[in-house]
C-alpha cells in the first residue's frame, strides 16, 4: 500500500527518532533511573522519550490511512542563506567586530531573497551597522567590539 | 473591594513612576514596530524583543514585556486591516471585515474602532484580573505537587484541544518540548543531562534561542518562500480616523459582547487571543439580523474580535500570575522572562512581591492607554513602514535578532543554537506541526518533572496518588474528557470548521 499522507510520514519519522534517541541516550550514558518514589535523573526523560517514540510510530502508521497532500518544496535558498548568515554573525561578532559582522549578516541574508541588489544591500547594511553601533554599543553599552580585534 | 482599591493603588504607584512609564512606552512602541511588520505575530515579536528587557530590574522588565505584547497585538491588527496580511492567527478574523473597510476607504474608522474597542476591553479585563487574582491564588496554595502535576497536564491537553491542527501531532510536539526542556543540569541530583560534555548546554537550552528560532527565523524563511507581490496598501485613504455616529451605535454592543466572551475564554488554558477572536466573530455573525453584511466591511466584524482578543490577552495572565502556569505560548515567554529575572511564577509572587505583582497589573491598563495615545496619531508612520519592501526589512530584523541572542551570553553558542531551531521550526512548518505546544512543553518540562518527583516521593512511589486526591483526580478527569470529546468524529468536524472562517 502506498503512503497517503507524506506529512504524517515524515513527522512520525522525526518524532520517533528524536523520542527514542532521548531514551537511548539515557541508557547509553547510564543516567540513574532510581525508583518510582525516588526518581533518578534518567527516569522522567526515559519515560517521555519512549512515549514520544511510540507516538511517532502511531503518526507514522497514520500515514497509510489518512489523507494529506505532499510536503511542499523546501525553499532551500532562503533557508541556507538566512541561517548561515545568522551563524556567521555569531562566529565573527567578537573577532571581526560588530560593523563587519553586521555587513556580512545583511549581505549574506539579502542574497537569500528573491531579488538581490548589490547597491541596495550595501547601503542598508551600512545604515544598520551605524545604527546598531550607536544604539547597542554606545546607547545600551553592550560589550561588542566595533572593529576587528587585530586592528585595535 | 477596599482591598482591591488598595492593591490597585499600590500597583499604580509602581506603574506610574517615570521610569516604568518610559519602559511601558518603549515596549508598546517596539512591540507595535515589529508587530506591524507583515507575517510577524506577537510570539515572534516578543521572542525577538526579549533580550532587550533582560538588563532591566524585574518590575520594569516585565512591564516593558507586557507593553511589547499589547503593541505586538495591535500592530498585528493594523497589518490585517491595511494589507490583509494577518500577523498571526488572532487577527485573521479582523482581516475579514477590516480589510474590506479599508478598501471602501474606511481604514481610519476600522483602526480607531480596533484601538478603542481594545482599550475598553483592556480596562474591563484588567479590573477582572485584579479582582480574580487574590482568591485564585488562595486556592492555589491548597495545591500539592500531585495537583500541580495534574493541572499542568490539563493545561497542556487543553492547549492542544483548543488549538487548530492535528491533535496527535500537537501532543507529540508537547512531549518534544518537555524533553528539550529537560536538557541541562538535573536540579535534584546535579547531574548534567543530554549535554554531551558541552559546558554551555549544562545550563539547558536557552528558551530565547528556542522561541526566536522556531518562531522568528522560521517565520522569516517561510515568508521568503512567497514571491513578494504588489501589496495594496491603502496609504492615501486613511484620511479621517473618527468613526461615525452610526459606527459607534453598531460597534458598541459588539465591543461589549466581545469583551465578555474574550475575558472568559482568556482564562481557559490554551484559549487566549486566537480562540477569543474567532469565537467573538462567530457570535456576532450568529446574532446579527443581517449576517450577509459580514465579510463585506461590517464594523462589528472588527469591533468584536479586536475587543475579544485584547480582553483574552489580559485575562490569560490570570492562570499565569496565580498558578504559575502559562496558558498559551505568549505567557510561556513571560514565564521564561520571569525565571530569568529570578522570579518563580506562582501564587507566592503576589504575597512576596506585591510591588511587582500589582505594578504589572496596573501597567497593563497603562499600556492599553498608551496604545491608544501612541497608535492613533502614529498611524501614518506605521503605514509608511508597511510600504518598505520585505527584502529590506528582513535583514534588519535578522540583525536585531542576532545582536539580541548574541548578547545573552556573549558567545556564538546561543546564535548557533538559534539557527538550529530555525531549521527545526521550518521543518515543522513544512510538516504542518504547530510550534506553540512545543514552547509550552519546553517551559513546563522542568516544573512537571519536579512536581512528579515530589508527588511520587510523598506517595512512596504509588502513582494512584494522582487519582485518589480529589482535586488532582478532578483535573485529570477534565483532561481525559477533553481528549475523549475531541476524538469523537462529530466534534472533531465542528472543531475543524471553527478554525476555518471564510
Amino acid at each position: 500500500m502506498n503512503i497517503r499522507n507524506p506529512k504524517d510520514f515524515w513527522s512520525g519519522v522525526l518524532f520517533a527518532s528524536i523520542g527514542f534517541a532521548f531514551a537511548i541516550i539515557v541508557k547509553v550514558y547510564d543516567y540513574p533511573m532510581g525508583t518510582a518514589s525516588r526518581m533518578g535523573a534518567g527516569y522522567f526523560p526515559f519515560l517521555l522519550g519512549n512515549i514520544l517514540g511510540v507516538m511517532g510510530l502511531v503518526i507514522l502508521a497514520k500515514a497509510w490511512v489518512s489523507d494529506g497532500g505532499p510536503v511542499s518544496k523546501f525553499a532551500w535558498r532562503p533557508l541556507i542563506w538566512v541561517l548561515s548568515a545568522f551563524v556567521i554573525f555569531g562566529l565573527t561578532a567578537k573577532w571581526l567586530g560588530l560593523v563587519i559582522a553586521i555587513v556580512l549578516l545583511v549581505m549574506i541574508s539579502s542574497y537569500g531573497g528573491h531579488e538581490f541588489r548589490w547597491k541596495e544591500a550595501l547601503i542598508s547594511s551600512a545604515i544598520l551597522a551605524v545604527g546598531s553601533v550607536a544604539v547597542f554599543v554606545y546607547g545600551l553599552k553592550l560589550p561588542f567590539p566595533i572593529w576587528p580585534e587585530f586592528l585595535g | 473591594m477596599e482591598q482591591l482599591l488598595a492593591n490597585l493603588q499600590l500597583g499604580f504607584g509602581v506603574a506610574l513612576t517615570l521610569n516604568n512609564l518610559w519602559y511601558c512606552l518603549i515596549g508598546c512602541f517596539l512591540g507595535t514596530l515589529i508587530g506591524v511588520l507583515p507575517g510577524i505575530g506577537p510570539v515572534a515579536t516578543i521572542a525577538m524583543l526579549l533580550p532587550a528587557t533582560f538588563a532591566l530590574p524585574p518590575e520594569s522588565s516585565l512591564i516593558m514585556l507586557a507593553g511589547i505584547y499589547y503593541g505586538a497585538q495591535y500592530g498585528g491588527s493594523t497589518t490585517a486591516i491595511l494589507i490583509n496580511i494577518p500577523g498571526e492567527s488572532s487577527s485573521v478574523v479582523t482581516a475579514l471585515d477590516g480589510y474590506q473597510m479599508a478598501r471602501q476607504g474606511r481604514a481610519g474608522p476600522a483602526l480607531a474602532t480596533a484601538a478603542l474597542g481594545s482599550f475598553f476591553a483592556g480596562t474591563v479585563s484588567t479590573f477582572l484580573l485584579a479582582a480574580a487574582a487574590p482568591p485564585l491564588a488562595q486556592l492555589a496554595f491548597k495545591f500539592g505537587p500531585a495537583e500541580y502535576f495534574s493541572l499542568m497536564t490539563l493545561g497542556l491537553i487543553a492547549a492542544v484541544v483548543l488549538a487548530h491542527g492535528s491533535v496527535i501531532k500537537a501532543i507529540a510536539m508537547i512531549l518534544l518540548g518537555l524533553l528539550l526542556g529537560l536538557v541541562g543540569t538535573d536540579v535534584n541530583s546535579g547531574m548534567a543531562r543530554f549535554s554531551f560534555g558541552i559546558p554551555e548546554l549544562s545550563d539547558g537550552i536557552g528558551f530565547v534561542a528556542v522561541a526566536m528560532g522556531v518562531f522568528g527565523l522560521a517565520e522569516i524563511i517561510k515568508n521568503l518562500e512567497q514571491v513578494e507581490g504588489e501589496r495594496e496598501v491603502f496609504l492615501n485613504k486613511v484620511t479621517h480616523l473618527w468613526p461615525t455616529k452610526q459606527d459607534f451605535k453598531d460597534a458598541t454592543p459588539a465591543v461589549l459582547r466581545g469583551t465578555a466572551l474574550g475575558s472568559l475564554l482568556g482564562i481557559l488554558p490554551g484559549g487566549g487571543a486566537v480562540l477569543a477572536s474567532f469565537a467573538a466573530y462567530t457570535l456576532e455573525k450568529k446574532i446579527a439580523k443581517d449576517p450577509s453584511r459580514f465579510g463585506k466591511g461590517d464594523i462589528r466584524g472588527v469591533a468584536a474580535p479586536e475587543s475579544a482578543n485584547n480582553a483574552a490577552a489580559q485575562t490569560s495572565f490570570i492562570p499565569l500570575l496565580t498558578l504559575g502556569i502559562p496558558p498559551n505560548p505568549v505567557m510561556a515567554l513571560m514565564v521564561g522572562a520571569m525565571i530569568i529575572q529570578g522570579i518563580q511564577p506562582g501564587p507566592q509572587v503576589m504575597a512576596e512581591r506585591p510591588q511587582l505583582f500589582w505594578g504589572m497589573i496596573a501597567s497593563m491598563w497603562v499600556g492599553n492607554l498608551m496604545l491608544v495615545i501612541l497608535n492613533l496619531p502614529l498611524i501614518g508612520m506605521w503605514i509608511k513602514l508597511l510600504t518598505v519592501p520585505y527584502r529590506l526589512l528582513y535583514p534588519a530584523i535578522l540583525v536585531f535578532c542576532a545582536i539580541g541572542v548574541y548578547s545573552l551570553s556573549n558567545s556564538p553558542f546561543d546564535v548557533v543554537i538559534t539557527a538550529g531551531f530555525g531549521f527545526l521550526g521550518y521543518l515543522f512548518v513544512k510538516l504542518e506541526c504547530e510550534p506553540a505546544p512545543l514552547l509550552l512543553g519546553f517551559i513546563l518540562g522542568p516544573m512537571m518533572e519536579e512536581n512528579l518527583r515530589r508527588a511520587m516521593l510523598l506517595s512512596r512511589g504509588d502513582a494512584s496518588t494522582f487519582v485518589t486526591r480529589p482535586l488532582s483526580a478532578f483535573l485529570l478527569a477534565v483532561a481525559a474528557i477533553l481528549l475523549i470529546v475531541i476524538a469523537l468524529p462529530a466534534i472533531r468536524k465542528k472543531r475543524e470548521e471553527a478554525f476555518v472562517e471564510d
